[in-house]
């Protein structure tokens, strides 16, 4: 299976991060916030206008654009509740 | 005499930590800027035990990297103020995240004390925290605390206490392992770096080896001028090799990934969660808050609300305010003689007076809702929900209300910049907002749209507010593309949950941004408008006062003549009544005459007579051209000057049936009208404006940079509006 995107998820959907792709601060950035290998993040919805999106990570909720969830790979795609 | 220490506050936004700074602080503190730059110092003292306590309120960051300025304050503070203790705050409900600044701080080498925050909704949700546990695996102690509840806050100051004399019982210093093969580069770093004395005790070995690990650009900085640098890089690189093959990634994200590793293990072991419980509550309202189709309209209410509460109820206490300004003026004038001194003092002084404070009421309401906004965690579903809008701008989305607010006013507004995450955006949104046509430049409006274009006025009006949107989103484009290029920064943002503020805080916050605005504002303005007036009323003419003066007492002779002469005629009484307003009339005319004779030579009327030549391709007359220059200082100005030149007196309202009159009179076209409004919508907003833009941006550069951008904007578009306008026959 080619590597599925964060950005890729939709609602209720969750998976594990594989690795965070891109450079410099926006990869320090999602890398600080606790986006490593191997942490779940689940969506929960994408604002009225189509982006940003909401994720949880962590057990606190965070908000990314599409661009910056683009640079998140996941190795393992979970469903509703999965 | 007492002891004294340095208390440095840091911890990640939404934790708490205003709320426990202001526990810790009460009333004696201050806020003020880090030097050079647009973000918040907040300091304040405490007397406790037998020491007075500096607490410093580092801005809130989530982690310490070079890449905001607010974490290299908060960093750069750390490492060269060396404060004697640093007060970790942690979210009790979020430890995890938390933690990873917690291992920076450690990694600095300071002493450091956990507060452990928000304790009570963390067990609602089910976490607990070992806090013993924790204290002992970290070598920090832990203090709980409810700080919008004021708990917990004594416990916290003995420990700083106990911490600085060293005789705390927990407190000794930890590594954060990095597995060992990270920690064997490290420790060949180190080894390279102790070579270097001043490297060796400046920073403390282990962080530096780390970050420059990381390639961090502050880090690399600090090593330019070390004799070490050479073989010091060589190891770096040596090292950043070695693990990128082992492991096929950046030292960067290896030492990230490691350091949570750290943190999870810590709170696998500390942390005891019950799954059933979840911030329901908090979720349910979001789900509303921000759902597909009720969060627009709900949003826009908001909006609504918040500019209703701040302009409209703010008029109120603003009509107090220049209510008791003139009655000021005209008890001076009453009193003291006619001298330039009186003059001074009612129009120079007490009137720039009554323009510094004419603003407070809008500040503290408008404060009062954001305030209440953000600490209720609305604020962060506003940039959630605008975010895609306002990214367009490239602005994130919490630029969204300071734009909206400016429409209001821009005082307020760019004041309202201070929550914007980034420097940059900070100073984007600022030179943007004055673009929002503020409630002042309304009546300018109302008055040439209702003289020029009766039929239309409502749709000029509104056409005029949307190009000034319009070219907010143009210059947004330009000024990302060309001057703050490359600087954007990651949108990342935390969506807190729902939280009851406390009044305590929202009434404090809001107090700051008032002393804010007198303090930094206030002077200057004050200043800057005696000095206009100044040049507005000198220098003042003898020759055309005694002119004047022989004037009107032939005018008086000769109706005192006329009456005479009708003197023992049967009506005389209605004669005298009518001949008496006939005077009154004409002393009337003559003394608008001599306003706008006077008017006309003081340095202002020179300066615009002198500007004319540039403003005549845009059809302006002299008079147009010096209420333009006298409403720099506020738009309010432009009719009152225009009143003044076009000899009908002052007028104060918009809709002057006389000046209106005057204008219809004068020969303008509705194209040349046109391009006046444009030209007022574009330019120069007002002196308070320019001002709160240069204390708020912290450099002089970017206010005359405003200044000029909107002045040569506003010219362009004014005469390319003319140019069309005549093109249409509107002439």
């Amino acid at each position: 299976m080619a590597n599925k995107k964060l950005s890729d998820l939709r609602p209720g959907e969750a998976g594990i991060v594989e690795r965070v792709i891109g450079a410099g601060p926006f990869r320090q950035r999602l890398l600080e916030m606790g986006l490593t290998r191997g942490v779940r993040v689940a969506m929960e919805k994408t604002a009225p206008l189509g982006d940003p999106t909401e994720y949880v990570v962590k057990g606190y909720h965070i908000s990314l654009r599409k661009g910056e969830a683009d640079l998140i790979l996941l190795s393992q795609v979970q469903g509703e509740e999965g | 005499m007492a002891k004294k220490l340095t208390v440095a506050l840091a911890g990640n936004p939404n934790v708490g930590k205003t709320a426990l700074f202001n526990n810790l602080t009460g009333a004696r503190q201050h806020v003020a800027n880090w030097p050079g730059v647009t973000v918040e110092k907040k300091e304040g003292t405490v007397r406790w035990q037998d020491y007075d306590i500096t607490v410093v309120d580092l801005p809130g960051t989530y982690s310490l990297s070079p890449y905001s300025l607010e974490e290299i304050i908060a960093r750069n503070f750390i490492i060269d103020e060396k404060p004697d203790v640093v007060i970790n705050v942690i979210d009790a409900s979020n430890l995890e995240r938390n933690l990873f600044l917690s291992a920076q701080i450690i990694d600095l080498g300071a002493k450091m004390v956990f507060a452990l925050n928000m304790v009570d909704t963390a067990a609602n949700r089910g976490i607990h925290i070992d806090q013993k546990r924790l204290a002992e695996l970290w070598g920090v102690p832990v203090v709980p605390t409810v700080a919008n509840r004021n708990q917990g806050t004594q416990e916290l100051l003995d420990a700083v206490i106990r911490l600085a004399e060293a005789r705390d019982p927990v407190a000794r210093h930890i590594h954060i392992d990095y597995g060992p093969d990270v920690e064997a580069v490290l420790s060949r770093i180190e080894k390279v770096l102790a070579v270097d004395p001043s490297l060796a005790d400046g920073h403390y070995p282990r962080w530096l080896a780390t970050k420059l690990l990381e390639l961090d650009p502050d880090a690399l900085r600090r090593l330019e001028q070390s004799p070490q640098r050479a073989p010091v890089m060589a190891q770096v690189e040596e090292g950043r090799r070695q693990l990128e093959k082992t492991w096929g990634e950046d030292a960067a994200v290896l030492v990230a990934e490691r350091r949570y590793g750290f943190l999870g293990g810590t709170v696998r072991e500390v942390q005891k969660e019950e799954l059933a419980k979840r911030i329901i509550l908090s979720e349910q309202v979001d789900k509303i808050l921000t759902h597909q189709l009720f969060g627009f309209p709900i949003f826009l209410f908001f909006m609504w609300l918040l500019f209703q509460m701040t302009f409209t109820l703010g008029e109120l206490p603003m009509s107090w305010i220049e209510g008791g300004v003139a009655g000021l003026k005209d008890g001076i004038r009453t009193l003291l003689p006619a001298t330039w001194f009186r003059d001074l003092l009612a129009d120079g002084i007490i009137g720039g007076v009554g323009s510094v404070l004419v603003f407070l009421p809008q500040i503290s309401l408008l404060f009062l809702g954001i305030s209440f906004l953000d600490d209720t965690g609305y604020m962060a579903r506003v940039a959630f929900i605008m975010d895609r809008i306002m990214h367009a701008l490239g602005l994130h989305g919490k630029s969204f209300i300071p734009m909206l607010m400016g429409f209001g006013c821009n005082v307020p507004a760019i004041m309202a910049t201070r929550g914007l995450n980034s420097q940059r955006d900070r100073i984007l949104t600022m030179l943007l907002i004055p673009l929002m046509s503020c409630s002042a430049r309304l009546p300018v409006y109302i008055l040439f749209a209702g003289v020029f274009f009766p039929r239309r006025a409502g749709q000029v009006i509104f056409g005029l507010y949307l190009l000034g949107i319009l070219m907010a989103v143009l210059l947004g484009i330009v000024f990302n593309k060309i001057l703050l290029k490359g600087q954007e920064e990651p949108f990342v943002m935390e969506l807190p949950p729902y939280r009851l503020p406390a009044l305590r805080g929202v009434l404090v916050h809001m107090w700051d941004k008032v002393t804010i605005y007198l303090k930094r504002m206030g002077t200057v303005i004050l200043v800057a408008s005696t000095i206009i007036w100044f040049l507005g009323a000198f220098p003042k003419n003898p020759e055309l006062a005694g002119r004047f003066a022989q004037e009107r007492a032939e005018l008086e002779a000769s109706f005192l003549e006329k009456a005479k002469a009708l003197q023992g005629r049967e009506d005389f009484a209605a004669f005298c009544r009518a001949l008496e307003k006939e005077k009154e009339a004409a002393l009337a005319e003559l003394s608008h005459r001599q306003q706008a004779a006077q008017m006309r030579q003081t340095f202002i009327g020179r300066l615009g007579a002198v500007l004319e030549p540039l403003m005549r391709p845009l059809g302006f007359d002299w008079r147009m051209s010096v209420s333009l220059l006298s409403g720099f200082v506020a738009k309010e100005i432009v009719i009152s000057t225009l009143g003044v030149l076009y000899e009908v007196g002052e007028v104060s309202d918009g809709a002057a049936a006389t000046l209106q009159e005057a204008l219809k009179a004068s020969g303008l076209t509705p194209a040349v009208a046109l391009a006046f409004m444009v030209f007022v919508l574009l330019y120069t907003p007002c002196l308070a404006t320019v001002v709160t833009l240069w204390r708020e941006s912290g450099a002089l550069k970017w206010m005359l940079f405003a200044i000029s951008y909107q002045i040569i904007l506003a010219w362009l578009t004014a005469w390319l509006v003319l140019r069309i306008g005549l093109f249409l026959r509107l002439g």
